[in-house]
């Protein structure tokens, strides 16, 4: 008979070495993978995780690719820290893209330093805005947040498809599904010549710092690490919960669309339906890996964002199929729940007598 | 010693230039926007891309590349690991593919379905696929018992527009009495949303449905309500064996490989190519024989005619919907006038979606 008991000493260097772990047989297992579809496991590996990187636009990628998913799964940890389950940051992303591409659009024809922060403005304002629906709907109306943040990120996609189809499509754009180029005054300055780095990677590093900051110097952080403990807790404590709840929403709706004008003032410039290729989810994986830590998060962010980049070259240069960079962020996300599950829960195998059976 | 790195430097360049240009190593890279198995679009590109292949040239292909930032990355990759062609296949990486070209001025660049042509290394084409929606309006029309035909529309692109004029005009030649239902499901691959429209349209009386989407969902929804259908891009007869007339078949395959021959042997041009039923590009899947051998036989003499030029899909007089006249008696449209299309033709019902 096989028992299941719950460890009551779990020390905290191992809690913040599983990822490490989950990582490690990630790998294993995507060799594995690759042997039995007929690849020499050592080369195709070396063609997912070290040849992406081998160059310095191949690092400049990998940067690119991570900024959206650190700032996303930043404002993600702030929710899930407290027990919120905020599942819609791709609605979050989609909505602030489409304030913050509105805004670009308005100022298409213009110059002026002062348009980009508008526009990043907008769209942290468009992401706040959206993920405050589900929040308010939480606290005065005891919906589930889970289904109603998952909900609106079809809202959101259906919208953005309605201005791109519709009323912002580019007037000489033959009625393609895309809007104007926004002028260079709404574009995020590139970092290097040549690179398409820019500079909404300031934005991911200072959502950590301050992050960092509010979680673990302030009373807010104080609270939301409590309510995320135990919730009765947080009640005999006298936390008012619900202004906690909006503010953990509000912070993690800003992060998604600051995402989401990153994206579209950065490498895209324009709004149309692809702006993000469902960042907002593949941030949930990340801000788990990354321990809802923020400086777990960044490196998270980075190893998850280099699944896409290895998927990429292995089909390039080995025609491994694409959608094992799915595989393996599925793998990362299923070995680190299995080794959290370890980590909190002993298994036992009991020798039972054999009257014992026989109950 | 500065002096020293820039002749390195230099040199490696030159290197690297011929080992580029030289034929052994001639490459040819696709980037696909769906996956290869897609049975519509993206696999009509990947059968093309076997033909480079069996042509004895060098191939490599991405597939499932979205059309946002990762286009540009992919496509760059591609130019960087010594791929001296490349053949970027859905619309959205119009931009993308001009930019990379910019940088990589000895790389070939052909983008599918695109209008900007920014850099003397870049190339577009696409295929006169109105003319197979002519031969489809024929056989719709002759057909149809309720005298309505359902038309499950993507975007409201000239391409699209075009397709729904083409087959209106052919169906009215044959039977005034025709009518054009069009759903929008402003998506090219999406089999839930494509079967739905299907359904709706089978609900308003339309008994054949055709598509300007990708996947498989209408014929089959056809197929189960017992109605007339078309495949699109690919021979879609399997799916759907009762209800299937014929399909509008995407045959990329003798220009992909002109061009990839092109390219080897230095002859390769910029041009905007428009190929139809003549070249091959557009070709029809077989005929169902519940069509009867009368109509096969008109039909595959209209194919030859559309084929020769004697036949244009879009000769005069035309009108638009509020009967005002687009092409003059005896005149046909100009591929300047066809490449522009933004209005419906008479007998087509709604309007364009703005």
């Amino acid at each position: 008979m096989i028992k299941i008991e719950k460890r009551n000493d779990v020390p905290m260097a191992l809690y913040f070495f599983t990822p490490f772990i989950a990582i490690i047989l990630t790998i294993l297992g995507g060799g594995i993978i690759f042997y039995i579809l007929g690849f020499n496991p050592i080369e195709a590996l070396k063609f997912y995780f070290i040849i992406p990187i081998s160059n310095l636009y191949g690092f400049s990628e990998l940067l690119l690719k991570a900024t959206p998913l650190c700032l996303i799964a930043i404002g993600l940890s702030f929710c899930f820290k407290s027990n919120n389950w905020n599942i819609g940051a791709e609605g979050q992303l989609t909505f602030g893209a489409i304030v913050g591409g509105g805004v670009a659009l308005l100022f298409y024809n213009q110059e002026g330093f002062y348009i980009l922060p508008l526009v990043i403005l907008a769209g942290a304002i468009g992401g706040m805005f959206f993920a405050l629906i589900p929040a308010i709907l939480k606290t005065y109306f005891n919906t589930n947040e889970i289904l109603v943040s998952l909900m609106l990120v079809y809202v959101s996609k259906l919208l953005l498809d309605y201005l791109v189809v519709g009323p912002w499509s580019n007037p000489e754009g033959f009625n393609f599904p895309e809007t104007r180029q926004f002028s260079d005054s709404s574009r995020m300055p590139l970092l290097f010549e040549g690179l398409r780095i820019h500079a909404g990677i300031f934005l991911a590093l200072g959502a950590v710092m301050l992050s960092w900051f509010i979680l673990y110097k302030t009373y807010l952080g104080f609270q939301i690490k409590v309510s995320g403990l135990s919730l009765k807790t947080a009640k005999y404590a006298g936390f008012k919960g619900k202004t906690m709840i909006l503010i953990v929403f509000m912070i993690s709706g800003a992060c998604a669309g600051l995402a989401g004008v990153g994206e579209i003032t950065g490498p895209i410039g324009q709004l149309h339906r692809m702006i993000s290729p469902d960042y907002g989810f593949t941030a949930i994986i990340v801000a788990f890996l990354g321990r809802l830590n923020p400086f777990g998060i960044i490196f998270a962010s980075l190893v998850v964002a280099l699944t896409y980049l290895g998927a990429e070259t292995a089909q390039i240069f080995l025609q491994i199929p694409k959608y094992t960079g799915q595989v393996f962020q599925g793998m990362i996300l299923f070995f680190l729940l299995a080794s959290d599950y370890l980590l909190f829960f002993k298994v036992k195998i009991l020798n039972l007598k054999k009257n014992e059976l026989r109950h | 010693m500065y002096k020293n790195f820039f002749r390195y430097l230099i040199s490696a360049i030159f290197l690297l230039g011929f080992s580029v240009n030289s034929n052994a190593d001639f490459k040819v890279g696709f980037v696909y926007v769906g996956p290869t198995g897609d049975h519509g679009w993206t696999f009509q590109h990947h059968e093309g891309r076997n033909a480079v292949e069996a042509a004895g040239i060098k191939t490599t292909f991405v597939e499932s590349v979205p059309e946002g930032a990762d286009a540009e990355r992919v496509i760059r990759q591609l130019a960087q690991s010594g791929h001296d062609l490349i053949f970027t296949t859905s619309f959205g990486y119009m931009d993308p593919t001009n930019k990379v070209a910019k940088d990589f001025p000895n790389v070939k660049f052909e983008h599918a379905t695109g209008y900007k042509r920014e850099h003397s290394n870049v190339s577009t084409y696409s295929a006169r696929f109105y003319e197979g929606r002519t031969i489809l309006g024929h056989i719709a029309g002759k057909m149809t018992k309720t005298n309505t035909i359902g038309y499950i529309a993507s975007f409201p692109i000239p391409e699209v527009i075009r397709g729904i004029n083409a087959m209106t005009l052919a169906a009215q030649k044959v039977n005034p009495n025709i009518k054009t239902k069009i759903v929008w499901v402003f998506t090219w691959y999406d089999p839930g949303k494509e079967a739905e429209a299907a359904q709706a349209l089978i609900d308003q009386g339309a008994d054949v449905i055709m598509q300007h989407t990708d996947s498989t969902a209408p014929v089959q929804t056809a197929e189960k309500a017992g109605v007339w259908s078309f495949g699109q891009a690919s021979d879609m007869q399997r799916f759907a064996p009762k209800s299937i007339l014929t399909s509008i078949i995407d045959d990329w395959a003798p220009y992909y490989v002109e061009r990839a021959i092109a390219a080897r042997d230095g002859t390769w041009n910029q041009q905007d190519t428009w190929h139809g039923l003549k070249e091959g590009m557009v070709a029809m899947g077989p005929y169902n024989s519940a069509m009867g051998a009368d109509l096969v036989k008109e039909v595959e003499q209209l194919q030859k005619d559309l084929a020769s030029g004697k036949v244009h899909s879009f000769t005069g007089p035309i009108y638009d919907q509020k009967g005002n006249i687009l092409v003059a008696e005896g005149k046909v449209a100009d591929d300047g006038m066809l490449a522009g299309m933004s209005v419906y033709v008479k007998g087509v019902e709604g309007d364009i979606p703005k």
